[in-house]
């Protein structure tokens, strides 16, 4: 039994971490219409981060800073942000396919860094000498991870309100605007260009924070962490729960990641032995499988919000559904 | 660093002839097709399969073309490669990119094509195995061109340079001596200008795909015949193509051409001053030194 | 008027689904005739002719060429109409040559290619010279001549024109119009989106006058040349929104 609820308590921590990210995204797609190839690598940067701010000194890579836990998570997501201030700057004014190439790029090169610079982020065996916070009060068994749980809960629903707040605000109608049509909204004298890094930027520092939380759990960060597997998982959570809207992100990353965890379970318990190697293929045709069969088949998601994307009177049903949750 | 200078040249070579069919499509349907690279590994699979076809049904077939690796099978099993993988490339147009595009989901196109990556690409490791193929298992000596500095150049290498030049060749006298080239070049420019010149844009776009597929299939071939063949052939190419495309900018079918052999040299060169391992970013580094000082690319025009 | 070449009854079009920019509009242009459509910009000219055209769908209504009905042809299929359509901008292929772009054009034209270009290197001296030049380094009036040129390459029997002499010099302003005109004598006839509206109602046979896409007035050119409420709206400087 305690197995069970402790088993319960580490995936509910997880995808929690994940819809997160997820809430992240859709701020960045459904909201504003920027793709996101390389959300891992904003989830990689607040996790090193945070590690390198938040840890102890170790003699063969960089951090040791031993900031406080707090201030450490804050700097993840400063670099998540700086990261993609950059990567928004260079090609934001452009055709948005440049984003999407260049912030795939950026996740491959992010993992690559990481794999090879060996004084940066420790190389291959990844960064170790990191503290969890508050381990002394709580120790390190199931009272430090129930805790854990309800502190990553916390950062989700702040997460969350904050970005249905968002959403209703006169700057979330500009988003929409901007997705929607792009020159209206520059009659409107406003500059899209820089709406949209906005935007871009506040995704993608909410996606370090998921990183720091999760390299925070893990008290761990490798190469291994930052591969490009888990930028599809977060897109399919989006794409299943609904694309603009965030009620629908983060049911969408608990349905998909339940689906993941079973899936790789069911298939390591269940596949003879001569096809384990493959399993991890037929997992990744089976997250492609959903991306294009939910495009093709439910493109508004399992969870839609509303059927029509741009009506007005949207944002005060909208919101109040936000203060009931 | 010369022999860095030759590797690159080969290697922009298989770049240029992936990147081409690329950015037709990515100037034509408006998005980045994530899944381009997959039809290289298609191609290169196709050929290992027909390959040994060939060589049982016809036995004169296997014999080796001169000093190389390459026999009169794989030739044949190339063509067929190319024919197949064009077709391929039509029927995920048909079966994933047209029905999203068709819903009015443009901006989806890019999530598609990525979820279509990652199928063909883990199919393929399902149905061929993990593990890496050569097409043949002959030892080809490289040839000595000079001991010092040392360069090593198969003949191999000199032939799939030789038939991608020429292909090169081809394709830039069909853009710019034929009305067919022509109008090639009037679709990337303006689709609805063409069509009102009489051009039919729906066949246009299955043209687009079976001489994008065509050309990825060869590429494929190239790539496995000069490296090996395994099933993330795809997902190694992906971010060189794409510089590519953006050193030749988005739409150019002669800057894919030149970008690709941009990449590639840059590529080797960067080895020279770059750990091995770094190699992977390079194409990135590419991109974004074009980002900062001619983001339109080589070629491209300002659009928005 | 007699039998009309052109005949568009009762059109609603818009770019997108549920938001029509053309709300029951009809025209009629008649053979060999000049016929001007004006109106305030944004008044829905370039789409009307963009619906008939083929390149903006028609939720309602029909239209009719020489007594076909063509109302949901695709842009490609024009030529086989025997019509041929000079978009109002990026008329030509900037990338190719002047001499690429006229083949383009000729493309369907068979064993009468080599004659029809003769004749257009004829009508237009400049394209002749500059044959070798990148169409986008041509100067606006070249430019514009290469899209008559290119429209007029498939010998259409009726000519939909948007704003042909639009950032022309008045003098080259006036050659287009006049060739247009020019055009009437040989059987063909012209559809003509103006902004030089006096210069256009001297030289049409009929006009028609949009706002809000919707029809607000027709009648002969030479009449409505001489209108008060036209003359005050268009001629006077004033430029009000009619009807509004
Ligand atoms: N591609 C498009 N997509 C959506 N709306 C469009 C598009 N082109 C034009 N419109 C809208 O359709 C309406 C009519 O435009 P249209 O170009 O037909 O006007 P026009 O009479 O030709 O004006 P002008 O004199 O400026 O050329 C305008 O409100 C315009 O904003
Ligand atoms: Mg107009």
């Amino acid at each position: 039994m305690i197995g069970v609820v402790s088993y319960l308590v580490f995936f509910t921590t997880v995808a929690a971490i994940l819809a997160i990210a997820v809430l992240g995204l859709n701020l960045q797609w459904g909201n504003t219409g920027l793709f996101n190839g390389g959300v891992v690598a904003f989830f990689g940067a607040g996790a090193y981060g945070t590690l390198i701010l938040g840890g102890t000194p170790q003699p063969d890579h960089l951090g040791g800073f031993e900031l406080p836990y707090l201030l450490a998570l804050l700097g993840g997501m400063a670099a998540a942000g700086a990261l993609a201030w950059g990567v928004g700057v260079l090609t934001l004014r452009l055709r948005h396919d440049y984003l999407a190439i260049a912030t795939f790029g950026v996740a491959v090169a992010f993992e690559n860094l990481m794999r090879n610079a060996e004084a940066l982020g420790g190389g291959a065996k990844g960064l170790r000498g990191f503290e969890r916070p508050l381990r002394e009060a709580l120790g390190s068994g199931f009272l430090y991870n129930l805790a854990f749980l309800a502190f990553v809960l916390v950062c989700l629903v702040l997460v969350w309100r904050s970005l249905d707040r968002l959403v209703a605000s006169p700057f979330g109608r500009l988003l929409r605007a901007i997705r929607e049509d792009e020159t209206a909204a520059r009659s409107l004298g406003k500059s899209p260009a820089r709406i949209r890094l906005t935007a871009f930027v506040t995704g993608s520092v909410i996606m370090g924070l998921s990183g720091g939380l999760y390299a925070t759990f893990y008290a761990f960060v490798s190469p291994q962490d930052v591969l490009p597997v888990l930028t599809f998982q977060i897109w399919a959570m989006l794409i299943v729960g609904g694309a603009g809207n965030t009620r629908g992100a983060v049911m969408g990353a608990f349905l998909i990641w339940a689906a993941w965890t079973a899936s790789g379970w069911g298939l390591s318990r269940f596949a003879p032995v001569e096809a384990q190697l493959y399993t991890g293929s037929i997992q990744y045709v089976l997250i492609g499988l959903v991306i294009v069969g939910m495009l093709l088949w439910r493109p508004q998601g399992l969870f839609p919000e509303r059927l029509v994307v741009s009506q007005s009177g949207r944002e005060g049903a909208r919101s109040t559904q936000g203060e009931r949750q | 660093m010369i022999q860095h200078l030759l590797d690159g040249i080969l290697v922009g070579a298989i770049l240029s002839l992936g990147a081409t069919g690329l950015t037709m499509v990515m100037h034509m349907l408006r998005f980045a097709n994530f899944s381009h690279a997959e039809l290289l590994s298609i191609g290169a699979y196709v050929a290992l399969v027909f390959d040994p076809l060939f060589k049982a049904l016809l036995p004169l077939l296997s014999a080796q073309i001169g000093p190389l690796s390459m026999t009169w099978a794989l030739v044949a099993a190339i063509l067929v490669a190319m024919a197949l993988t064009a077709l391929s490339a039509v029927l995920f147009d048909r079966l994933v990119f047209r029905r999203v595009r068709e819903k009015g989901e443009e901006l989806s196109m890019v999530f598609a094509s990525f979820g279509l990556a990652l199928i063909i690409r883990n199919v393929i490791g399902l149905v061929f195995g993990l593990h890496t193929k050569l097409y043949s298992q002959d030892i080809v000596f490289a040839t000595v061109l000079s001991r010092d500095p040392l360069i090593l150049v198969k003949p191999d290498q000199v032939a799939v340079l030789g038939v991608a030049l020429a292909v090169m060749a081809a394709l830039h006298l069909m853009l710019s001596r034929t009305t067919f080239g022509y109008a090639l070049r009037a679709v990337a420019e303006n689709p609805a200008l063409a069509q009102v010149n009489g051009i039919n844009l729906g066949r246009m776009i299955v043209i687009v795909w079976l001489l994008g597929g065509a050309l990825a299939a060869m590429a494929g071939v190239f790539y496995g015949l000069t490296n090996q063949i395994t099933p993330v052939i795809g997902r190694d190419l992906v971010l060189p193509v794409f510089a590519a495309t953006i050193v030749g900018g988005i739409g150019s079918i002669h800057g894919a051409l030149l970008g690709g052999f941009v990449v590639g040299i840059a590529a080797n060169l960067a080895l020279v001053v770059l750990p091995s391992g770094y190699s992977p970013s390079v194409p990135f580094l590419i991109i974004l030194a074009v980002l900062l000082v001619r983001p339109n690319g080589l070629f491209g025009e300002e659009r928005a | 008027m007699a039998e009309p070449v052109l005949e568009v009854a009762g059109v609603t079009a818009g770019y997108v689904p549920d938001l029509p920019i053309l709300r029951d509009v009809s025209m009629r242009a008649a053979a060999a005739a000049v016929t001007v459509i004006i109106g305030p910009n944004g008044a829905g000219k370039s789409t009307l002719i963009k619906a008939i055209a083929g390149l903006v769908p028609v939720s309602a209504g029909q239209i009719r060429h020489e007594g076909t009905a063509i109302t949901h042809i695709r842009p490609d299929q024009m030529a086989q109409h025997g019509m041929a359509y000079v978009p109002q901008t990026d008329n030509i292929f900037r990338s190719l040559t002047v001499q690429q772009n006229l083949d383009l054009a000729l493309r369907r034209a068979g064993p009468e290619a080599t004659a029809r270009l003769d004749r257009l290197h004829t009508r237009f001296p400049a394209l002749a010279d500059k044959r070798a030049a990148r169409a986008g380094a041509l100067s606006g009036g070249q430019r514009q001549m290469l899209a008559v040129a290119m429209a007029l390459a498939t010998a259409p029997r009726t000519i939909l024109m948007d704003e042909p002499s639009a950032g022309l010099s008045p003098r080259a302003a006036q050659e287009v119009l006049e060739m247009a005109r020019g055009l009437t004598e040989s059987g063909v006839s012209i559809l003509l989106v103006e902004q030089n509206v006096s210069q256009a109602l001297r030289l049409a046979d009929h006009c028609y006058i949009l706002a809000e896409g919707r029809n607000q007035l027709d009648g002969p050119a030479a009449d409505l040349l001489g209108d008060s409420v036209v003359a005050e709206i268009y001629l006077g400087g004033k430029r009000l929104r009619v009807g509004a």
